[in-house]
């Protein structure tokens, strides 16, 4: 039964007021008084020796306040990464310095070369422009496995070569999984492309720095996932401001995907600048900047091999990929092929023994770091991709050979070092089966036949790990954080309640999810609770938004925070009511006194707790506010079975998305409507990457796309009406709330389901193509179909 | 420098801009209308969609002495003045037609022309009048219903919800 409020309620958004008015506060609509406006210098070459930098006819044009080089960061700390992977021999990976303005050398296009700050963001480029630079251009690598050739140019001259590490995992599997192969009934082998792609939120990249000298006090306004860990990164590792001198505010972000948690130069260099200049500094990217500046997403080369045996059982995976990291390692970039990746190898099925090669790679191209399932949907293509092959190859239908290898008893210890605590991976299959329609597909497709079009149909499985992550799991993998989350429930005098969340929501509506959990163990309405985020000045330290961990993680502290409350006002409730603490209920917003109608109402106890007249003093501090940190004991999996339906015109290879369906199992759900909502936000990802977007780069490192005209993003008419279902739910059992995050299982499920369903498209046509790399694009399509 | 006049959301304003400053500049800036939006700088995500004299107009494709004289709307003036919301604002919170709202002030604006032009779309109406228009995170779904349903259309059997 539906509900009209608390945990499971269809409650409408709040935040939406604001956005849909105009009222919103991104970080771009933040005007300082007095503020001077940075515009960077970046490299227009991919990689080059800086010989000289000439700064004295920018310096005299009108407006300019001051132009920084690469030579003002020199004593400051180089931007830094946060996570530290150990290669196959026991070695740390080679982790190149990556200063905030160049040094030396420029890396990729766009590496900031010169900043000019100037009255005016017109005077900050026309004296940009003024500026005389030496740079000699020197060969570039753009290719992986070019780049780890002997005597290619390396990006890094004080590394031994481009290669960042040769990860093996799990390295003692490996025999077992060669010999495994060797013995195999059968093997199906794919060599695949996960295709490089820019994470393109709506809202460009923002910073504003601002700078106090009365007390020598540092303000940050970014566009930002997690205000904490930039407040931490930066002050600690960059710019060396005391935690308590340094505020970090994310204010309405529009939109993150990943690439918005990253710490990044500009917002270093506008801290430091507004310090250095004593004035507010403003930077706005335009979206040729982001293309060239965002941390990209995914980019590896793949070989899977899976062994099945006689019976078509799985019965070994081996996978070498190579990652682009790009020129420097962005914050978490080791961390996304490897631990995001390599744990998810066994997907959803039973195979006993899986080994993983990842060699990581520098290339004179953007970073590349976590995109919208960052590791999970590389994991989730290869298998889903290379089980589709096999199912082909063995002539048995795709649907039934992944029932036969289904996980089918939890908890599951994988092979790959996770333990799936719960799902059901037949049951989620099951009601794909039946929104998906699949019994009508065969007369879908002769009507598609009959007006000369190919119709097919991909189905795939997924499993994600989400709720990052245990700290003390992550820090032995090399996290150099803990990864916890924070809330501060701070309960007012009547009885009104702001919560202080260390997760930040930019689409997600933790304004109004958040309240629904809190309203239900109360018993009091949404209205009375407000959720405060985003100011690393309100809320208490925290790890922010990504991994879909907002409400498995900080919903849980939140939880936590909440039971304390409960605890506390219950002694209160006791005193007021007379009554044994232990026969006291908390229902409707009262406090009952088990098996009596004597009650007190919320509000009684909250007043009480600030007017402490009739107050167990000698028991109790006055007052009702608790925090509560969580750090969760496993990682969470989302599951679920994708559908994809696709039309082909076999005269112009173009592909149409005719149905999608998602049946998801993603726990306990707090607000179905919000969970559709990303679901559908994920899928538009997925069809963007399998069927549209590609982020290219010549031989020479030149960016091709680096505009809307080059990037094709999804449009509204490159989708259809999503089916999405959640009905299927088997709770988290670690987590109080029995929540898994849904935030990411969309772009992880749904590539797979496109490509598989055009690749059955042009079988039923007759061509035996096995394979096309994202995304295919009509003169891929069309070409693989010419062979 | 070169003066200009126009209304913006039934207000006169006026101001001195040099001869390259874009509408949206205008008025995200001169005027602090902060609704509008920049999302591109090749004129494609439509991030920055107002009326100019009751047509859809991407305002960082229009230069402000172009708009001298003109009636100007942008998001901030679609509500009524004691704050109830336009029935396509409304339909976009009843349908979750948004999520982090950067492209929604677009969104909205877009959506009240093709109405205007269009009161009875079909979904390939909605869809391809949106082509201007780039969301990244709803995935047009719930975008696409909330406008139907702004036009008076029954939703309730879109997908499965
Ligand atoms: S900002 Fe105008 S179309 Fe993108
Ligand atoms: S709601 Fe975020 S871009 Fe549309």
């Amino acid at each position: 039964m539906p509900k009209d409020s608390g945990i499971g309620a269809a409650s409408k958004r709040r935040e939406d007021v604001r956005f849909l008015t105009g009222a919103g506060n991104y970080t771009d609509d933040i005007n300082i008084y007095g503020q001077a406006y940075v515009y960077f210098l970046r490299s227009d070459v991919a990689h080059g020796k800086i010989n000289s930098i000439d700064t004295s006819a920018a310096a005299e044009m009108p407006g300019v306040v001051r132009i920084f080089t690469g030579a003002d960061f020199e004593g400051v700390g180089g931007l830094p990464c946060g996570w530290q992977v150990t290669d196959r021999h026991g070695q740390p990976m080679q982790e190149p310095a990556h200063p905030v303005l160049a040094q030396g050398k420029v890396r990729h296009v766009g590496d900031p070369i010169a900043a000019v700050v100037a009255d005016s963001l017109q005077e900050a480029r026309d004296a940009a422009e003024a500026i005389e630079l030496d740079i000699e251009e020197l060969p570039a690598v753009v290719n992986m496995k070019a780049a780890l050739q002997e005597g290619a140019p390396k990006v890094h001259d004080d590394l031994t070569s481009n290669l960042c590490y040769d990860w093996g995992f799990v390295e003692d599997n490996k025999a077992a999984v060669d010999e495994a192969i060797k013995n195999a009934a059968h093997v199906t082998t794919l060599e695949l492309v996960n295709n490089r792609l820019v994470a393109n939120p709506m809202e460009p990249r923002v910073a504003v720095g601002d700078y106090s000298r009365a007390n020598d006090e540092s303000t940050l306004y970014t566009t930002s996932q997690n205000p904490h860990v930039i407040r931490l990164l930066m002050g600690a590792f960059v710019l060396g401001i005391p935690e308590h001198k340094l505020r970090v505010v994310a204010p309405d972000v529009g939109g993150g995907f990943g690439t918005k948690i990253f710490h990044y130069a500009e917002e270093a260099f506008c801290t430091f600048a507004a310090k250095k200049c004593n004035r507010p500094v403003k930077w706005t990217a335009s979206r040729s900047e982001a293309f060239m500046s965002d941390a990209h997403g995914r980019d590896h080369v793949t070989k899977i091999e899976l062994a099945l045996d006689a019976d078509n059982n799985f019965t070994a995976i081996r996978t070498e990929t190579y990652a682009n990291m790009g020129a420097y390692l962005s914050t978490f970039a080791p961390s996304v092929p490897t631990w995001l990746h390599g744990t998810l190898m066994a997907g959803n099925y039973r195979t006993p023994l899986i080994y993983v090669n990842v060699k990581a790679v520098f290339t004179n191209t953007v970073p590349v770091d976590a995109y919208r399932g960052a590791g999970r949907p590389e994991a989730t293509y290869q298998l889903e991709r290379v089980v589709d092959k096999a199912a082909r190859e063995l002539g048995v239908d795709p649907i039934a050979l992944r029932r036969q290898n289904f996980i089918s008893e939890f908890p599951y210890a994988t092979p790959v070092a996770v333990e799936y605590d719960t799902g059901n991976y037949f049951a989620t299959m099951d009601k794909l089966e039946e929104v998906a329609d699949l019994a009508g597909f065969e007369a879908r497709r002769k009507a598609s036949e009959a007006s000369g079009k190919l119709r097919g149909l991909g189905v795939n499985c997924y499993i994600e790990a989400c709720g990052i992550a245990p700290s003390n799991l992550v820090g032995q993998l090399g996290a150099r954080a803990g990864l916890y989350d924070a809330a501060t429930v701070r309960v007012n005098a009547t009885g009104t309640i702001s919560v202080m969340v260390g997760a930040h929501s930019h689409g997600q509506g933790h304004e109004t999810a958040f309240p629904q959990v809190v309203a239900d163990m109360l018993g009091i309405d949404e209205s009375m609770i407000e959720i405060v985020h985003g100011d690393s000045s309100k809320i208490p330290f925290g790890m922010g938004t990504y991994g879909s961990r907002s409400l498995a993680v900080c919903g849980s502290a939140m939880v936590k925070a909440t039971e304390k409350i409960i605890k506390k006002a219950k002694k209160i409730a006791s005193h007021l009511l007379e009554a044994s603490e232990a026969d006291i209920e908390v229902k409707d917003g009262k406090f009952t006194v088990a098996g009596t109608d004597k009650s007190v109402a919320w509000g009684d106890v909250t007043l009480a707790a600030y007017v402490p007249h009739n107050y167990p003093l000698e028991d109790i501090e006055p007052g009702l506010e608790e925090t509560a940190f969580y750090d969760p004991s496993n990682f969470t999996y989302p599951s679920g079975a994708y559908c994809c339906e696709v039309e082909l015109d076999p005269d112009t290879g173009k592909v149409t998305i005719e149905r999608f369906a998602a049946a998801d199992d993603f726990g306990n759900v707090v607000n179905p409507m919000i969970v559709e909502g990303q679901v559908h936000g994920g899928i538009a990802q997925g069809i963007g990457q399998a069927l549209l977007e590609n982020c290219v780069y010549d031989d020479e490192g030149q960016l091709l796309s680096a505009s809307y005209m080059d990037y094709a993003m999804p449009r509204a008419d490159d989708v259809p009406f999503y089916v999405v279902d959640h009905s299927c739910q088997t709770p988290c059992t670690h987590n109080p709330l029995g929540v898994k995050g849904c935030g990411e299982a969309g772009a992880i499920g749904s590539p797979p389901a496109v490509v598989n369903a055009v690749i059955d498209a042009i079988q039923s046509g007759g061509k035996n193509v096995l394979h096309i790399d994202m995304p295919l694009s009509p003169q891929r399509v069309w070409a693989a179909m010419q062979d | 420098m070169a003066k200009v006049t126009m209304t913006v959301n039934g207000r006169k304003v006026s101001g001195e801009v040099p001869g390259n400053r874009l509408l949206v500049e205008f008025l995200r800036e001169d005027q602090r209308l902060t609704g509008t939006h920049v999302g591109c700088d090749t004129s494609q995500c439509g991030a920055c969609v107002v009326h100019v004299n009751g047509k859809a107009v991407k305002s960082c494709t229009m230069m402000a002495s172009e708009a001298d004289g003109a009636d100007i709307t942008t998001i901030e003036g679609m509500a009524e003045a004691d704050g109830t919301m336009h029935p396509i604002q409304q339909a976009f919170q009843d349908n979750h037609g948004l999520q982090c709202g950067f492209c929604t002030p677009g969104m909205v604006m877009s959506a009240a022309a093709l109405l205007k032009d269009n009161p009875n779309p079909t979904e390939a109406d909605v869809r391809h009048y949106l082509e201007g228009n780039i969301c990244r995170c709803t995935g047009y779904h719930n975008i696409v219903k909330a406008i139907l349903a702004a036009a008076g259309q029954d939703v309730s059997k879109i997908a499965a919800e």
